[in-house]
């Protein structure tokens, strides 16, 4: 049996728990360190499933006021895809008109998730 | 001047968030002849750079970035017709209310204000400030400017990258890099903990293998021209450099994450009385100033971390603008209130003045403690009787804390002189 | 083939540039750096000397005080910020009360108008927070405060307007000297003229050397004018002095240029207003041998925190805004160093000029251009502009007056620099002189746009889009002060790799 010990600061709140999450063959068989149920589930998710947003700019074209244009995951994507979604956006440019929501790119990296505007322009 | 001075019942000089949550919350109150003055190109502040996630948990409970946060005010503003001016930055207020603006498009223009609410915001605490040894060269940012670069003009400030100061524009930024392509090669942090929050600190440093040194501060900048190392030394605690601990890290760019500083040149143009703590306005309940029918909020009353608490501080400060100018402005100055003092660990309160007869029923006082307290009581006294004592597993400068005021409290308290916030061991 | 070269566009250099100009002669100003005054004349005290310091008989004194009566004259002329505020020596302890007759009786030797010794209880009236321990000062009416940048700044756009020719991040590489004639080559260009003016600041000792390396046999006889340097030339030592420079807020915290009257402990440090209403602090005086050390160090800063409480009670150093450290071209015999080497050389040296050359500087430049415009046989023209007009300051303007200047042009109504307030059109203005602001620096020393208590935080990206805007470069190619200070290095993304390819990541 694969047992695995990882070691992770919960970001619930400002104590900042030192949470110890022991796995063994990738299930979660304890979480400890915390002071509240926030803290294990938060625990149990990082270490399983972590998901980010991941924020960025691309560049605007035609817009009067703009060079870029914010944008976002439209929801979670894994976290060891963070630099994958960078990466995919290396040449995106959006067009004026762009409003908030507006798809940007879709299907990132073949998540599922769209990116999107966050901004007009 | 020649130009005819206009009369508005409520101008707010900011369209950040502040601004932007005042103004809706004085037209709501019934004050609908409102006018914003913005000096940047168009409303949000600093919520149109500050792009990552993470903003209006507490106001709409979803997580929003902050263009967003912003854009949800922004169309509410005009939603109810509410009048701005862009472009336009107010270069003095009078202790009058009048207020002067200079536009490209207008030139300077005066608006005669009923009430006025302050939403300047703040700025950063420069290099210059911390006095750090070595050459000046191209490459020193505070963080903010560089946020500036990189989101809204598409720029990379540099490719190897050491942040100085945890506050949490540093920690961003130390992501954002990360993510543009650049390396940051540390964040030093001069307290033995970080003014940041816990989840930036995961999220965008530990996320990405980038080390916090705690206890550590740039000791010397390198380069004459550019940026080309900066020296690290852990510091003891006094804060001084200890000998012998000095790293030199090659780098291109030293970003400065070192504190905010409210922006009050123009409240003190007013005669608005300054805080030395704060460095915002001293304010009563209403969130009003020393000046009368002037008011403020936001960070340019004192530094918040969550936009969530500047937009229902402002809607506060806005409404209580709105019933200043209905109620004729008919109260007296005389009598600024009880004082509220901040003791024991307790920094500051905001506000410092309340007058329990002119209160809401439940008043928030806002504060920030000076050190990381464990399992410390926030109390609240009236003159000596304890009415509050809650406990915190833990409390940081970097996080602003609350406690609610309620009026029937105060009003039962016949003669009342002071109400103090101080945390207590037990 | 020009007239004159002049190397280095300091202020010694823009000040010769502006007098030779009423001459009928062509005049070359070459510069290393990007812009005028990139050395010892933009980090200093920016102060105006009354003269009382320099031996008298020294030239140092002659121009200390001539050039304080001239730069009041100057200042209205150009168009400077300079404010004749007064200086006082402060003397702190009844033990070295002789010392400010000393003071006193040199400063008449030198020509110096209205000393007098005050004594505590006036100056605590002129100054409430001088300091407890101050029992009397000098008080010198003709001292005074000048802005160094805006100064040379106007004497180069007065010489250009005078058809005086610049060149920038031109450092002289090679000399020859051939037919009586000198070959210069400065940044990269071969440049003839008849006559050389050496006001290269510290490295004046290193340019004489050049020159006089490039000398041959027929070069020697008598030179035209009275002053005369020897061949063999001379010393610069580099003396670095580090300031702190406090906000407006503190600017007040004195009314005039506050010394201290050196004692056993040695010398202090002053504590002035500035021109733009900051507080200066400083200088120490270390030697040393860099010639680039324009650095601060931990040791001099606290060593001016210290000292300045000699002098001043409760300096309000909270609110430093920046700090900064000059270099002064120091000779051992601490004079100027100021004429025609010896022989027919053509060469004229204007070095080791150190405080107080700034004050002395439209002396410098009078004596200077006087020996050159003889020896190149240049008359004065019959028409010649002496004035100059700075750059709107709507900082300083009436609402009515910054009203009528945004309907002359509405970019008066946008402002730039919030902290100093600095509009758009100064800016732009700054860009378009000739010489003109091509760094972000250079419009700093012109409009004091980013020199607020942000320092630029705000401003900075706002001025870079404005040069390449109005200079057509790249955000690239925008710099803080010249090749090699660039400000930003590329666009996002720039080295991430697109998704087909794997190799060069951004990852940790």
């Amino acid at each position: 049996m694969a047992r695995e010990t990882r070691e992770l600061t919960c970001i619930n709140c400002p104590l900042g728990c030192p949470l110890t999450v022991v796995l063994e063959d990738g299930e979660v068989i304890s979480v400890t360190g915390n002071t509240c149920p926030r803290g294990e589930s938060y625990g149990r998710k990082e270490v399983t499933n972590p998901t980010r947003i991941v924020t960025s700019s691309v560049p605007v074209d035609g817009s009067a006021s703009e060079r870029m244009v914010s944008v976002k995951t439209a929801s979670d994507i894994p976290k060891d895809m963070i630099f994958d979604v960078v990466r995919a956006l290396k040449d995106v440019r959006a067009t004026a008109p762009v409003a908030i929501g507006d798809v940007v790119l879709a299907d990132v990296c073949g998540t599922g998730v769209d990116i999107v505007a966050t901004k007009g322009a | 001047m020649a130009k005819t001075i206009e009369r508005r019942d409520v101008v707010i000089v900011g369209g950040g968030p502040a601004g932007l949550a005042a103004a809706i919350s004085a037209h709501e109150a019934g004050q609908t002849d409102i006018l914003v003055l913005e000096r940047d190109t168009q409303l949000g502040g600093i919520l149109n750079q500050c792009i990552h996630n993470g903003f209006g948990l507490h106001t709409f409970k979803e997580e929003l970035t902050g263009p967003e946060y912003a854009a949800r005010y922004i169309e509410r503003a005009a939603e109810l017709g509410i009048e701005y001016r862009l472009g336009t930055m107010v270069i003095d207020i009078s202790p009058e209310r009048l207020v002067t603006a200079v536009s490209s498009a207008d030139g300077i223009t005066q608006v005669e204000a009923g009430a006025i609410v302050l939403a300047m915001g703040c700025r950063e605490r420069p290099r210059g400030a911390l006095a750090t040894p070595g050459y000046r060269p191209a490459g020193v940012y505070s963080a903010g400017t560089a946020q500036r670069l990189v989101n809204i003009e598409g720029q990379m400030p540099g490719r190897e990258v050491v942040i100085l100061g945890s506050g949490d524009i540093g920690l961003i930024m130390a992501r954002r890099m990360t993510l543009e392509g650049a390396h940051v090669a540390c964040v030093a942090e001069i307290m033995p903990y970080s003014g940041g929050l816990k989840r930036n600190i995961v999220q965008c440093l530990d996320d990405f293998g980038i080390p916090l040194l705690l206890s550590h501060t740039v000791t010397r900048v390198e380069g004459r021209d550019r940026v080309e190392a900066v020296w690290i030394a852990e510091v003891d605690e006094r804060m001084q450099p200890i000998a012998g601990t000095e790293v030199r890290y090659p780098c291109d760019t030293l970003m400065l994450s070192v504190g905010l500083l409210p922006e009050n040149e123009l409240s003190r143009d007013a005669g608005v009385q300054i805080s030395p703590v704060t460095r915002g306005p001293v304010v009563d309940q209403s969130l009003q100033t020393s000046v009368r029918g002037v008011f403020a909020c936001g960070n340019v009353l004192h530094v918040h971390d969550l936009v969530d608490y500047v937009s229902e501080e402002a809607a506060a400060a806005g409404a209580n603008a709105a019933r200043f100018v209905a109620q004729a402005q008919a109260e007296t100055e005389a009598d600024r209130g009880i004082p509220v003092v901040a003791e024991g660990g307790v920094r500051y309160t905001v506000p410092s003045f309340v007058s329990p007869q002119l209160m809401d029923d439940r008043l928030t006082v806002r504060f920030r403690v000076a050190n990381v307290y464990r399992d410390h009581f926030v109390s609240v006294y009236l003159d000596d009787e304890r009415i509050q004592h809650r406990k915190k597993r833990v409390m940081a400068p970097g996080e602003m804390e609350s406690v609610v005021l309620r009026r029937a409290d105060l009003l039962a308290r016949e003669g009342l002189q002071r109400i103090t916030v101080k945390l207590e061991e037990e | 083939m020009y007239d004159v070269i002049i190397v280095g566009a300091g202020v010694s250099g823009c000040a010769i540039a502006r007098e030779l100009s009423r001459h009928d002669c062509s005049v070359c100003v070459v510069e290393r750096d990007e812009d005028v005054c990139c050395g010892t004349s933009k980090a200093n005290s920016a102060i105006v000397h009354a003269g009382f310091d320099a031996e008298p008989g020294s030239l140092m004194a002659q121009l200390n005080v001539e050039g304080n009566r001239l730069m009041y004259e100057w200042a209205r002329e150009l168009d400077v910020r300079c404010d004749q505020c007064g200086s006082l020596v402060v003397c702190v302890s009844e033990d070295d009360r002789e010392g400010l007759e000393v003071l006193r009786r040199r400063g008449e030797a030198n020509g110096v108008p209205d000393l007098r010794i005050i004594e505590r209880e006036e100056l605590l009236g002129m100054e409430p927070n001088i300091s407890d321990e101050a029992v009397a000062a000098l008080w010198a009416p003709t001292g005074g405060i000048v802005d160094p940048f805006g100064l040379t700044v106007a004497m180069a756009e007065n010489a250009a307007a005078n058809g005086v020719e610049f060149r920038f991040c031109a450092p002289v590489s090679d000399v020859r000297r051939a037919d009586g004639c000198w070959q210069v080559v400065a940044g990269g260009q071969a440049l003839q003229t008849r006559a050389v003016v050496n006001a290269a600041g510290v490295y004046s000792d290193d340019i004489h050397s050049l020159f006089v390396g490039a000398l041959g046999d027929a070069d020697v006889a008598p030179a035209a004018c009275g002053h005369v340097v020897p061949t063999d030339g001379f010393s610069i030592i580099p003396r670095k002095g580090e300031y702190y420079l406090l906000d407006t807020t503190a600017g007040q915290h004195v009314r005039h240029t506050i010394f201290m009257l050196p004692t056993k402990m040695g010398k202090g440090v002053l504590v002035s207003p500035t021109v733009h209403g900051n507080l200066i602090v400083g200088p120490t005086a270390t030697d040393v041998e860099d010639k680039e050390s324009t650095d601060t160090t931990a040791e001099g800063l606290a060593e001016v925190a210290t000292k300045s409480a000699l002098t001043v009670k409760n300096v309000p150093l909270r609110e430093v805004i920046t700090t900064f450290a000059g270099l002064r071209a120091h000779q051992s015999a601490h004079d100027f160093v100021i004429g025609e080497v010896a022989g027919d050389t053509g060469l004229f040296d204007c070095a080791a000029i150190e405080s107080p050359g700034l004050t002395s500087s439209p002396a410098i430049g009078r004596m200077l251009a006087d020996m050159v415009a003889g020896y190149v046989g240049a008359p004065e023209k019959a028409e010649w502009d002496g004035t100059r007009t700075g750059i709107p300051s709507v900082s300083d303007l009436s609402f009515d007056e910054w009203d009528a200047l945004c309907q002359r042009d509405p970019a008066f109504g946008n402002v730039i620099c919030r902290c100093r307030r600095i509009s758009e059109a100064q800016i732009v203005d700054a860009i378009h002189r000739v010489p003109g602001a091509r760094s972000l620096d250079a419009i700093k020393r012109r409009t004091f746009a980013t020199a607020g208590r942000c320092q630029g935080g705000f401003c900075t990206p706002k001025i870079m889009e404005i040069l390449e805007r109005e200079l057509g470069m790249s955000p690239q190619e925008v710099t803080k002060r010249g090749p090699g200070s660039e400000l930003v290095v590329g666009y996002n993304k720039d080295r991430i790799a697109a998704p087909a390819g794997d190799a060069e990541g951004g990852e940790a």
